[in-house]
């Protein structure tokens, strides 16, 4: 194809994924570099007969002039990545002296935001990724031995989860989970315990979001694995069978490594797909113990008479470096697979 | 032999059955729970004194005169507005599908038929978009939408979420025009057809599952969105997932459970309708990307 046919058949899709996703990105990172005009103060005399007090109060109106003139605030170079909500090196430092022990020291750095929000954000994708890869395997093969007719049926039920919205999935869980819903109640009474409720306590919470992640994540894994499962090559199968090799020996030696390179790729989406769990938080109302990065920025943004843009926009550019690290191995696989075909 | 193969033992049936019975129970009976409690009142659906009142309707009876009650149903999408968040939700859901498979034909019929190394580049770009966290993008947005007063509308919402749509969809579409073969458009060109008479008249009626197919995912990311329609859209232009959150959260709502309950059915029923016609095509793009053959 010609250079200029193909231009005028990519410039507008081109142009929409520049426009929209490239520079919001670098929108973004300029925001990081700036923070939010400081309200201008100024000292007021109050006179009563009693003598005179001096206040500080906020000059309205020079703020507002101030923020007309500059809407972005003024620049802050990579401060607001250092402060205290982001990278908090200082606080780090100081902990790193004050403290005597190294419990003490990781007790003081997981408690500042972004290295808990980190923290939350890394244990949900480690914590999922693994369960759905298994369950995902196991549920295709049980399926895949399946009569046809009920096998449709039975498929459209099991991606439901993934479907949903995360919020609305996440929702649906936790009217069950909650403390008055049927399986919280449940297990108050299992336990013999009226206080025990999954919201109470931090560990809880974070196992029941883990499962929120893998229940909605299992469909994805399900399918690919299903689609796969097809494509086993029935000639080696045969070849075992006929030397003696049973049912399990089957699927250990033959089919499981077949998918290998599938499971690497259902994990990586996964890992790159969990990275940025933020609506579950939402859905389980679990902002108070349970924060991830992206749920960081959505509180930035979330109060429309004060965004917090300068915080928002280092975030996600943490965030996006976060994800870079992630990406760099299926950029890697993409590459081979380019390469190898042409 | 073959037969002897694929014979299961009787265990193994059995096994079999009662793990997918398991799965499915776990799977869909959320569903099905909520369903059904969209018909209760609040002191039913979440109730801790005892949980049979949930399916007995106890308290409904008590509070409504019979044991189910469509009141949150009528009171959501009148009084609550959800007519309004799903008329959005349609609006935004048919343009970002339309103008996104517009779009995205066009660029994946270009991507699939040039033989130069830039595509390979525009395409690693393009994996590079996908994986951006939208949230991300969002607070990219946010600053220049209200410099340039376009935030809180829907018509840039569709836009946004066009562009964020067209990675996944230009790969997708890629891998199904790279399996029309060459000679069908050359024969075409050779017969005097311009490239876009070759991709219009030749190409375009042969590809139609895998339109279908990138349709059915721009409609899923439209329809199910969450933090793009809640950060760029302003009140009275929800769509109905943002709405759903708006029930729980607001004062303006006082927490109305039980409207957040039947607007999520009211939500999820057309979703699992569509999904159930065009079940293989979900399937068929889910793994178009991981599967090779």
């Amino acid at each position: 194809m010609p250079h200029k046919t193909f231009f005028w058949f990519i410039f507008p899709t081109g142009l929409a994924m520049i426009l929209f996703i490239g520079l919001p990105i670098v929108s973004s990172f300029f925001q990081s570099l700036h923070i939010e005009t400081q309200q201008v103060l100024m000292e007021v005399e109050n006179c009563d007969p009693f003598g005179c007090q001096t206040n500080v109060r906020v000059d309205v109106e020079a703020t507002d002039k101030l923020r007309e003139e500059n809407p972005l605030g003024r620049f802050n170079g990579f401060g607001t990545y250092l402060d205290r909500n982001h990278l908090a090196f200082d606080e780090i430092g100081e902990a790193w002296n004050s403290s005597s022990s190294m419990g003490e020291f990781k007790d003081i750095v997981l408690n500042l935001p972004f290295y808990k929000a980190l923290l939350f954000t890394l244990t949900f994708c480690f914590a999922v990724t693994p369960p759905v890869i298994f369950l995902g395997f196991i549920v295709a093969l049980s399926i895949n031995t399946l009569a046809k007719i009920i096998k449709g049926l039975i498929v459209f039920g099991t991606i439901l989860p993934m479907i949903v919205t995360p919020l609305i999935g996440s929702l649906v869980l936790f009217w069950m989970i909650d403390s008055q819903g049927i399986i919280g109640a449940s297990i108050q009474i299992l336990f013999d315990d009226p206080n025990l409720s999954l919201k109470a306590s931090s560990n809880l919470t974070w196992i029941t979001l883990i499962i929120y992640g893998i229940w909605h994540n299992t469909p994805f894994a399900f399918v690919v694995f299903y689609a796969a499962l097809q494509t086993v090559p029935q000639d080696p199968i045969e070849a075992a069978y006929i030397d003696g090799a049973s049912r399990f020996q089957r699927v250990r030696y033959i089919v499981i490594p077949h998918l290998y390179p599938v499971a690497t790729f259902i994990m990586l989406i996964c890992l790159m797909d969990n990275f940025r769990v933020f609506e579950p938080i939402i859905g389980f109302s679990a902002e108070g113990v349970a924060q991830s990065l992206s749920w960081m920025i959505y509180q930035d943004l979330r109060n429309e008479n004060k965004m917090l843009f300068g915080s928002a926009g280092a975030t996600s550019m943490l965030t996006i470096i976060g994800i870079a690290i992630l990406l760099t191995p299926v950029l890697i696989r993409t590459w081979k697979e380019f390469r190898t075909e042409r | 032999m073959d037969t002897r193969i694929h014979k299961y033992s009787k265990q193994l049936i059995i096994i079999n059955s009662i793990f997918i019975l398991f799965w499915l129970t776990i799977s869909i009976f959320p569903f099905i729970w909520t369903l059904w409690g969209s018909f209760k009142v609040k002191a039913d659906f979440f109730s801790r004194a005892e949980w049979t009142y949930a399916l007995s309707g106890f308290n409904t009876l008590i509070e409504t005169g019979a044991t189910t009650t469509v009141k949150a149903y009528i009171e959501s999408w009148t009084e609550g507005e959800f007519w309004r968040a799903s008329m959005n939700t349609i609006i935004v859901t048919v343009s970002v599908v339309s103008i996104s498979l517009f779009l995205g034909t066009l660029g994946a019929y270009a991507l699939s038929r040039s033989t130069y190394k830039y595509t390979f580049y525009i395409l690693i770009a393009a994996l590079i978009f996908r994986a951006m966290p939208h949230i991300t993008l969002v607070s990219g947005y946010l600053f220049p939408f209200f410099q340039l007063n376009i935030w809180g509308i829907l018509p840039t919402t569709i836009i946004v979420l066009v562009a964020i749509n067209q990675p996944f969809t230009l790969w997708l579409l890629y891998s199904f025009f790279k399996t029309v073969p060459k000679e069908l458009d050359e024969s075409a060109l050779i017969d005097g057809c311009s490239y876009f008479q070759a991709f219009r008249y030749i190409i375009m009626p042969v590809m139609w599952p895998g339109v279908v197919t990138a349709g059915l995912f721009s409609m899923m990311l439209a329809y199910n969105d969450f933090t793009v329609t809640a950060l760029l859209l302003n009140q009275e232009n929800y769509t109905m997932v943002p709405k759903i959150n708006a029930y729980l959260g607001t004062v303006e709502y006082g927490g109305n459970y039980m409207w957040a309950v039947s607007s999520v059915v009211s939500a999820t029923a057309p979703l699992f309708m569509i999904i159930w016609f065009f079940q293989r095509q979900l399937i068929s793009g889910l793994t178009a990307g991981a599967v090779k053959g």
